[in-house]
Formats: structure tokens, sequence, C-alpha cells
């Protein structure tokens, strides 16, 4: 087992170098001004432009300019353009928020998406399983952006519900418990309405997991004993078919920190998806190779905590 | 279990893709959503040629009338107007091409390349085919969508662009799909007796696994088309898409966005647009991967 | 012993598949005695899976079709069981061991825990099941059970997989052992030793044994009766003796033809001319 988890370290910081080179190239290699500003932009003097150039070190050879940029990056020195603090700070400010919009809606796309695919292939083929794939489907074809706004006009505007930022301005919650659920509700709604394309696409692999599990010998040995079709179904392929929903974390991690740059707009939830759009209005490279960097090893992190899941589930896995 | 019996086969197909044909017609579903892309891509390109020869059908998307600003829905604006007059209805015909087009010519892009990635991955392998897939895991670390709007943002919205970073960020799947392919093909008793035989390795390539190839390949770009459209409508939702005053679904939400509270119906329909749209090219992927797959789990 | 414990009347199985329909067992007869050891014979499409699986209902009812025909169990019709009768039926009174032990057993939960569900399911009255598992891997000729009810299936070799299924089938104490091809996917040497271990379970717990196979070769010195079935008709049955030294039908003369024989001079193995069985 240790030396499984050794393995898959070393790919993993492997993979990191990878991400870095990505994230440092989308930035620097796309053709256009390097400064934010236009160049020609008659009020920027050249005297500006070389303190720029030097800051971000853009007269260097390509290979320098990544090191040394890396170099910054975990120094602290790489500051943003906006207001000149170290840029991991301002993300580490806001990872706290994202962490937590972020696992809610993992959380939730995987329970859901559990039992909804289990529903399904439970009756497979009949109307119950028709309607759930069909529901599914619309789930997934769903423009987050626009159910959000939907949502957030039915809330706000109906419902006169506060939905924005992490907790309800200009109310003052004396009682711990209301605190926290303030707190959880602003949370809980762009986390579901992120979690909506989750639940439905995990759903499908789950369902589709199970009636193939379903189809294997050991199945037909199960009921051969004797065992009731329950059994069968919850004992033997159910732990069985459980691979795709760790799968699922590693595709999910990506697909929700994308989706949540939207929705945290919407919702004016201050996580790093809101930072990010911030930062694409100003062109403040320095936070957009930070971030695109910061967000991958993210993802680089669960896959990895996904990997030890498989372990944990499947005992071949665990005694190679 | 029980393989065949001596009586005469009805009309079975002969070839695979046959089979798989036959399978897939008879799915309703699948069969239903694929006539709506086709009924979507016959519109899309109806009203682009409209677009181009300056026939305005039903109306000009880009008249402006601030006299019937922001009506509802009514017996000449079947879909209300916006905020400048303009018929939505109109403009949600005119937008369409342009979300068909991301789609379609983003998934060639992405099956271009990944198809030359995996090949090349998956043919030559050792540490070839190492290094490629490493730089491949790492980019599918990348959450897409902020990768293409910060390429885009830098890059400047034009549709060209946003076409090309979405292929470029997209061919993840198609590369590892079509590297497996060859790796399980390249050492198939075929292929070695084609190679035993002299042929080139071009030859095999094309010959033998390509076609292999092509029927989860042809499934992922199917199911690639949706996920463009909803990263261009995406895109121009926050203002980096193709930008006005050419209409898309997306950046008609977007303009609807101040206009909330009072016009409900620029929201509503172009997301139902988009909504239409993906989920029809959903339900036929998924359907031809039904039919396609089935081949390979029947003894 | 007057009655038989399993008739089988005119059993018919059809497979409806998506472009066609397939006859796998047509109107087969046979009858087992208790404690009888009856094997049946014939090549892969011959229908004698499926002729098994079918007498617990094991079959899956889409494709399969169980178009007429009786199996009477001990005087009780299978064919018309509810669910919970044909539950004690599987495993209680019929089990089964398949060909291919390497995928039969459930990757994710130990030895141990798949032979005690079986134990726990149909003798409810055995109190330390945990021994009555060590007694069983005993029984089949695995070594140091007490430790090994603890592997998990991929631990274990092809053929130490294949004792398991057998512990796990018998430890229900059933009146008919099914085993389907039992020794086909094992290697040759290992064959032999499974075939002798059914052989000493049978004696010892004196349980009826159907024992399905394509191989002849296996049947004399295991199997007291013999049908041979040929695209889903039973063509032949006898006792075994009558059988190999006077085969009546034309294919079970192939078939017995089939086996290699030691010592002979023929440059080719004999093959089975499907064409002109066909048309006899």
């Amino acid at each position: 087992m240790t030396s499984f988890i050794i393995r898959r370290l070393l790919v993993s910081f492997v993979l990191l170098f990878f991400i870095s080179i990505i994230s440092f190239f989308i930035v620097t290699l796309t053709p256009g001004s390097p400064y934010p500003w236009g160049e020609l932009n008659p009020k920027v003097s050249e005297e500006v432009k070389r303190v720029f150039r030097e800051k971000f070190h853009l007269d260097r050879p390509l290979p320098e300019q990544y090191a040394l940029i890396m170099r910054d990056l975990f120094t602290g020195n790489l500051r943003s353009i906006k207001d000149e603090r170290p840029v991991l700070e301002k993300i580490a400010e806001r990872l706290p928020a994202t962490l937590v919009l972020n696992i809610s809606a993992l959380a939730l796309s995987l329970s859901f998406g559990l039992l909804l695919g289990i529903y399904g292939a439970r009756h497979a083929g009949r109307p119950p399983d028709v309607i759930t794939s069909i529901i599914a489907f619309i789930f997934i074809a769903l423009p987050g952006f626009w159910i959000s706004y939907l949502v957030a006009i039915a809330l706000v505007d109906w419902a006169a519900v506060p939905i924005l930022g992490t907790h309800t301005i200009g109310v003052a919650f004396t009682n711990g418990a209301q605190i926290f659920l303030d707190g959880w509700w602003h949370v809980m709604m762009p986390a579901s309405i992120l979690a909506i394309g989750g639940i439905a696409v995990q759903s499908r692999f789950v369902r589709a997991s199970m009636i193939e599990t379903l189809r294997e010998d050991y199945i037909r040995t199960a009921r051969a004993k004797g065992l009731d079709e329950n059994t069968v179904f919850y004992r033997h392929a159910l732990r069985n078919s459980i691979r795709p929903l760790i799968t699922g974390i590693g595709m999910l991690l990506p697909a929700l920190i994308s989706g949540a740059v939207i929705i945290e707009n919407i919702f004016a939830y201050p996580g790093m998806g809101r930072l990010g759009y911030e930062a694409v209005l100003e062109r403040d490279y320095p936070t957009l190779v930070a971030l695109n960097f910061v967000t991958a090893a993210l993802v680089l992190l669960g896959n990895l905590v996904a990997d030890m899941l498989y372990a944990v589930v499947d005992p071949r896995v665990r005694l190679e | 279990m029980i393989t065949t019996a001596p009586e005469p086969i009805a009309t079975v197909p002969a070839t695979p893709g046959g089979r798989a044909w036959r399978r897939f017609r008879a799915n309703k579903v699948g069969v239903t959503a694929m006539a709506m892309v086709i009924v979507l891509a016959v519109v899309a390109l109806v009203f682009f040629v409209f677009d181009r020869l300056g026939i305005p059908f039903p109306m000009d998307p880009d008249a402006t009338n601030l006299e019937r600003k922001l009506l509802p829905p009514n017996a000449i604006n079947w879909l209300g107007t916006d905020n400048l007059g303009r018929d939505v209805l109109s403009r949600l015909l005119n937008g369409a091409y342009i979300s068909l087009t991301v789609g379609f010519v983003a998934v060639f892009v992405s099956l271009f390349i990944g198809v030359i990635v995996g090949a090349v991955s998956g043919y030559f392998g050792k540490w070839i085919d190492n290094l490629i897939m490493r730089a491949v895991d790492a980019l599918m670390c990348f959450p897409t969508f902020f990768l293409i709007l910060t390429a885009v943002a830098l890059l400047g919205p034009s549709i060209f662009n946003i076409i090309f970073v979405i292929g470029l960020v997209s061919w993840t799947g198609t590369a590892r799909l079509v590297r497996a392919e060859f790796l399980t093909l390249r050492e198939s008793s075929y292929v070695q007796a084609a190679r035993a035989l002299g042929q080139r390795g071009w030859k095999i390539i094309f010959r033998h696994i390509l076609p292999n190839a092509a029927a989860p390949i042809l499934v992922t770009a199917v199911l690639g088309v949706p996920e463009a459209i909803l990263a261009e409508a995406g895109l121009s939702f926050l203002g980096f898409g193709v930008q006005p005053p050419q209409a898309t679904w997306g950046n008609i939400i977007a303009d609807g966005k101040t206009y909330i509270l009072d016009a409900w119906w620029l929201i509503l329909f172009p997301g139902l647009a988009i909504l239409l749209a993906a989920l029809s090219f959903y339900l036929t992927g998924d359907a031809l991967r039904q039919a396609v797959e089935t081949r390979s789990e029947r003894q | 012993m007057s009655k038989p414990l399993l008739q089988v009347r005119d059993l018919c199985i059809e497979f409806v598949l998506e472009d066609r329909t397939i006859e796998a067992v047509k109107g087969a007869t046979f009858e087992l005695a208790a404690g009888e050891t009856l094997a049946i014979v014939g090549e892969s499409g011959s229908g004698k899976s499926v002729t098994a699986l079918a007498l617990t209902r094991l079959l899956p009812v889409p494709p399969a079709e169980i178009k007429r025909g009786e199996i009477l169990f001990d005087g009780k019709n299978v064919l018309t069981m509810d669910a919970s009768q044909l539950r004690k039926l599987r495993g209680g009174r019929i089990a089964y061991i398949f060909q291919e032990p390497s995928t039969s057993l459930n990757p994710v939960y130990t030895v141990r825990s798949q032979i005690a569900e079986a134990v726990r399911l149909h003798r409810p009255d055995v109190t330390d099941v945990d021994a009555e598992v060590v007694r069983w891997l005993d029984a089949v000729g695995i070594v140091d059970p007490a430790k090994r009810m603890h592997d998990y299936p991929h631990q274990l070799s092809g053929g130490m997989q294949q004792r398991v299924m057998i512990a796990m089938a018998l430890a229900c104490q059933p009146d008919i052992l099914v085993a389907d091809e039992p020794t086909t996917a094992l290697d040759v040497t290992i064959q032999a030793q499974i075939m002798e271990l059914l052989a000493s379970l049978k004696e010892r717990f004196g349980m009826a044994v159907i024992l399905i196979t394509h191989n002849f070769g296996i049947v004399s010195g295991f199997a007291s009766r013999v049908l041979v079935m040929y695209r889903g008709k039973i063509v032949e049955q006898g006792t075994t003796t009558e059988v190999l030294r006077a085969p009546k039908h034309a294919y079970t003369r192939a078939l017995i033809d089939c086996i290699p024989q030691l010592g002979s001079t023929d440059k080719r193995l004999k093959t089975i001319d499907h064409a002109a069985l066909d048309a006899a």
C-alpha cells in the first residue's frame, strides 16, 4: 500500500510540473499586448513600460521567464497588477470559501448522483428509469448561468429570500445556530445549482456501471446461492459499481471549479471563481497564471484523494 | 453461453456499422433527438443565408425600435422585444448559427488534435506515450471554462478565437480514446499479420486501426458539441463571446440581465433554445453510444 | 427410492434476440435419482448449460423463455414456484459450480464472507459459522483453511478458487450439485485433481451430481449415466458403459471418436462433421 502511495505522489509531482508549464504558457504565449493597457496608449510612458517589463522578467528568454515567475509565485513576490498584493495572498483569502462551495457541490453530486443512479438501475428499462433518465439529461444540458438566474429571480423577487454573498447583510443574528444556518444557506444555494450537472452525470455513470455489474458471473453465483434480489443488488452489485463514483471526483472537480466562475459571479459569492472573473476583466496576468495553477493543483490533489479511495473500495488495488 | 443454431438468419446487416445503425434506429428517443439536431442545423443554415442575403425574416434582427422596447410576447413579436426594441425571436434565429457553428467547428478542431496526439502516443508507445499522457493528465486537471475564459480574454473575443480555444482545450478525451484503440489494436493478430505481409505503418493506421476507433470517436464528437455550445454561451454571457451587435443566445441573456425583473422573456427564451440544442445533441450522442457499445458486450 | 429426485419433461427453451429467435432446448426429457451421477455431454451450443440453469430458473427471462415443459424437483414443479420457494431451492437443494471460478466469486468480499453468507441463508441452525466455513474449506482440500478464508478471490489460484466454489455449494448440503464445465477453464493437471475431489465428495456426502461437459474423457469413471445433447435435443441416454460401448446415435459415435487415444497412429485429430449429422 505504501509503495502505491509513493508512486502516486511521484507521478503527481511530475503532473504539477506540467501544470505549472501550461499555466505559464497560456498567459505568456498568448499573442497580443503583454501590458494590461493598450500598446499605443499615449498616457503610458516608456519608463512605466520598462519597469513593468522588468518586474515580470519579460525581456528574458522564455525558460528563464518561466523559472523566475514560478519563483516569484512561491516566494510571494508575484503581485497582482490591480493592487500590488502578492497573488498567493489574494488567492489564500478566497480559498476557504471556494473549498466550502466546491466540496459541498461535490458531496451533493456524489450522494444524489449515487441515489438517482441506483434507482435508475434497479428499475432499468421501466417508466421510473425512463423518467429519471430524461430528467438527468435535461440537467446535464441546462446552462448553469441560466438556471441560476431564474432561481435567483424567483427567490429574490417572489420569495424575498436573500441569497447574495456569504451571509445576509444588514441583519444581525445573535444566535450561533442562526448564524450557522444563514451561512449554510448562502453556500447551499450556489452549491446546489453547481451540483445539478454533477448529480445528473454521476447518476448516469452509476446506473451504467450497475447495469454492467449485474451481468457479471458472480451475480449469477449470488442468485444461484438463493439470495433475494435486493441482497444481490445492494450487497453484491453495488460495491462493485462504485468505481465510477470515485472516477467522477476527478471529472467533477474541474467542472465544478469552472462552473463556479459564473455562479459565484451571479450570487456575489467571494470565492476564487469571482477573483478569476475580475482578473480576466482587468487583464491581471499574474493573478491569472496563479489562479490557473492553483485550481489545477487543487484538482490534482482531489485526484490523489480519489486514487486512495480506490484502494479502500477495491481490495485488488490495495494489495498490488 | 449459447452460440448459433443452424436456422437461416433473417435480415441481419453484415457490417458492425450496419448493425449499430439498426440499433440506433430502434431507439425512439435517439431518433427524435437526431431529428431535432437536423432541424436545428437546417434552421441555423437557413437563417444564416437570410442574414447574408439581407432578408429580414420574420424581422430584421438588428432593427432597433425604441417605441417598442421591452415588450412581452405579443402578436407581432412572438417572443417579445429587448431593450432596444429588437425582436427577440429574430435574434434567436439569427444567433442560432453562431452557436451551432462554434459547436461543430470547435469539435472538429478538438477531434483533429485529439486523433493526432492519441495516434502518435498509441502507435509509438514507450517514453513518447508516457510523456504525452502525463501532459494530457495535467491538462485535464484544469477547469476548462476558466482556461477558455483566460485565453479568449487575452486573445480577443472573435468567433475564430473562441472556436480555436475551445477546440484547443477539449481534445483530451478523444486523445485518450484513440490511444487506447491504438494500444489494443497494435498488438492484435490482424495488425501483426498486416505487418508480416509488409504493409507500411501509415497504411496499417488508416486501414485497420482508425475504422475501429471511428465509432467511439463519433460518439465523443457528438457529445462534445453541446459542451462547446454551452461554453460559448457562457462566454457570451460574461461578455467574452461573440460581440454585439451580432446576436448570440448567450449575449441576449447577458443584455437581459439588467432588465431581469421586468423582462423575463429575455432570459427564458434564449435559455430554452440553448437547453433544447444541448439536449438534442446529448440524447443523440447517448443513443449512438448505446447503439455502438452493445456490439462489444455481446459474445 | 421409488420416485426420482428430479424429473424433466419435454423442456423447450427459446432465446428471443433482437433479430432472431434461437431454439436452445427442444423437448428435453430425463430423470435423476437421489445420489445418482448424471453427465450431460455435448459441444458449445448444444443446450446443455441452458438446461442446467433452467433447473432453478437461473436463466435471464428476457431473452430466455421457457415455452413448454415441466421440471419436477421432489415432486414440485420448479416452473410454477413462487419467489420464496425458488430461493430455498437455489443453493439449499440444488447448488451450482460454474466454469470460470475466477469471475464467479465476488472480488470485493473475502472467501469467508461469501461462504458464510450461503451457510447463514440455508442453515440458520448453525451457530458457529466460521467453524463451518473452515470445515468445508478443509473438506475440499484447501491447506490452512483458517488463514485462507480471509483471502480475497483474486489471491487464490484457479484450482483453489474452484475448490472454494465447491465448498460454498456443498456447505448448504444440497441434494443436487450441478457442475457446469467445472474443469474447462483450468489447467489439465488441476482438472484431474478437481474431478477426483468431486468424486470423493460425492462418496462422502452422497449428493446427486449433474456434470455438464463437452469432454467425454472425464465422464467415464465419474458418471453412472450419460445424456448426449446435440443442437438442443437429447440424442442418446443410458448408462455410461452402455453408451460408450455401443453408441446408437451418429453424433455420440463422433464425440467418442474425438477423444484422442494414447498410442494411436492417426496424424490428425478427429473432428465432427455437422453437415452430415444434420442431414441424417
